[in-house]
């Protein structure tokens, strides 16, 4: 595995299967007594968040925790970022205090790769979500999800929404996944098509023209206008939130004519084949793009994804960090946290 | 643990082969009875990889010398081992505890070579944090000395003194398609693991 996890594009086949594998020994840490492995005594991450997300944060701190590093919380809010301190400076404060990782979130599209390959940092870049760009993390538990639900079946099927299965060393081939909505601002459908291409599933893009990305014809996938047509032929259906904090355009006439034409109710997923998932990344607009019904039916995996989120971002660490890679520096001074 | 650095080094003498192997797993499966007095507690956790096979077939034994179902499982050691950052990451084996744990019961380790020391000691690590036995013991197909650590085995199937140039690799047939446990030398005299 590479020593950064920028993009899901990066990602071969056999990296993501092992990322999949050992979260997939990570998920069972979660069912003991003692919910804590040894193995990142001593190393620190470094959670650098330019743009609010308590869900992604906590998940990475959670992860990190659970394998005994120390993590340091570094917010852009109420920092020196606020008062004007650059990408390098910041880069060069967390190097100082001796990062062996850095989980950066930032609303620039490029900001983990300016910030992997600037030579500021030694330590490993984790990408947790940048601009409109990619959140490949979010991507590999999207997979993972999936491959539980739909390869954890002892035959390889689908578990028809029994207990998610183990699937360990299965791919996706020939799964088809449906990802619905804001495809223009989404770095989670652009992280998804890439990773779930490379684990063999046929991936379908619908939104209303407007919500495209130009460019989006050369991605390796389909691309529908019309979510009925697609429902019945879909193994997985991925709900993705309007963001309304980046409609700064008008890209569909009235909410109420996008739920009606692009969401998920009980009828649309009645519609769709017996053994498929609905999936949301969270958070959910309920009464939007999802609703209550749906939502709340065995069916939606919204709450395992969460949980399946810890368990992927154990194994991204466990394997950027729990090998011989050069710890950064001496190990100093770890006391400035700022919470 | 299998060490073996350069498998073309010289030719491997074999030392048991697959009926010696199943006559230690017997004689090891009537000691663990007997000093269990019956066996009625005893969960047998292999460690991967050649661990789990030998507890597996180790518990296949013991069902039939007591005629009650014996409880066993895996313990993966990885994220306990005291060398993690000397190579890149390794990948993770599985661990599966019998549904009833381990609290209160008398947990045999099985591994297939013992040698440092130090996979038991993070096999007793991991065991810690699964949950609180009334005693740990352990059982080992092939001892071949040179502890760095103060761990002893209860139940050996052979005592294989040996230098630090060679190498004790155990092949089963689960994964190696053979039984046999394979004395080789390396060309560079190694530390232990």
């Amino acid at each position: 595995m590479k020593r950064h996890l920028i993009s899901a594009a990066d990602l071969t086949r056999d990296d993501a299967v092992l990322i999949l594998d050992t979260a997939e020994e990570m998920a069972r840490v979660a069912d003991r007594p003692i919910k804590k492995l040894p193995t990142l005594r001593g190393r620190t991450v470094v959670n650098l968040f330019f743009e609010d997300s308590t869900r992604t944060r906590i998940s990475f701190e959670a992860a990190a925790k659970r394998l005994s590093a120390d993590v340091i919380n570094f917010s852009a809010k109420g920092s020196s970022v606020s008062k004007g301190e650059s990408l390098k400076d910041t880069a060069l404060t967390l190097e100082a205090m001796g990062a062996d990782a850095v989980v950066i979130r930032h609303h620039d599209s490029g900001a983990p790769h300016r910030l992997a390959t600037s030579g500021w940092i030694g330590g490993s870049v984790v990408n947790a979500g940048d601009g409109t760009h990619e959140h490949p993390t979010q991507a590999l538990l999207d997979a993972f999800t999936m491959r539980r639900h739909l390869a954890g079946a002892p035959d390889g099927g689908p578990t028809r929404h029994g207990e998610p299965g183990d699937s360990s060393g299965r791919d996706l081939a020939g799964r088809r996944i449906t990802v619905v909505g804001d495809i223009l601002h989404s770095r989670v459908a652009r992280s998804n098509v890439h990773l779930l291409t490379t684990l063999g599933a046929e991936v379908t893009l619908v939104a209303p023209p407007t919500l495209v990305p130009v460019g989006a014809g050369n991605w390796p996938c389909e691309i529908s206008y019309d979510l009925d047509a697609v429902l019945p032929k879909s193994d997985a259906v991925m709900m993705l939130r309007v963001q309304r904090e980046r409609m700064n355009a008008a890209f569909f006439p009235t909410e109420r004519e996008y739920a009606r034409r692009y969401g998920l109710d009980a009828d649309r997923m009645a519609r769709m084949p017996g053994h498929a998932i609905v999936m949301h990344p969270g958070p959910m607009n309920r009464g939007m793009e999802i609703t209550a019904e749906v939502a709340d039916s065995e069916r939606c995996t919204a709450v395992e994804q969460v949980a399946n989120g810890v368990s992927i971002r154990m194994a991204v660490l466990y394997l950027l960090l729990g090998g011989n890679e050069p710890a950064v520096g001496a190990p100093i001074a770890r006391t400035e946290e700022s919470k | 643990m299998d060490s073996i650095s350069s498998p073309h080094a010289a030719p491997a003498r074999s030392v048991l082969e697959g009926p010696d192997i199943a006559r230690v797993l017997t004689r090891i499966a009537h000691e663990i009875v007997e000093r269990a007095k019956g066996a009625d507690d005893v969960v047998l956790l292999g460690i991967p990889t050649r661990g789990v096979f030998l507890a597996r077939r180790l518990a296949a034994k013991l069902d039939a010398i007591t005629g009650r179902s014996t409880q066993v499982g895996s313990l993966d050691i990885t994220m306990y081992r005291d060398d993690l950052r000397l190579r890149p990451a390794r990948t993770l084996g599985r661990t599966e505890i019998p549904a009833d744990g381990v609290d209160g019961r008398l947990v045999v380790l099985v591994d297939d070579v013992l040698f440092s020391g130090r996979t038991i000691r993070a096999a007793l690590d991991a065991l810690g944090d699964i949950g609180r036995p009334r005693a740990v013991q352990l059982a080992v197909l092939v001892d071949r000395g040179h502890r760095e650590l103060p761990i002893r085995a209860d139940y050996v199937g052979k005592n294989l003194p040996t230098s630090l140039r060679e190498t004790v690799r155990v092949q089963l047939d689960e994964e190696d398609g053979r039984d046999s446990v394979l004395l080789g030398v390396r060309e560079t005299p190694a530390p232990g693991e």
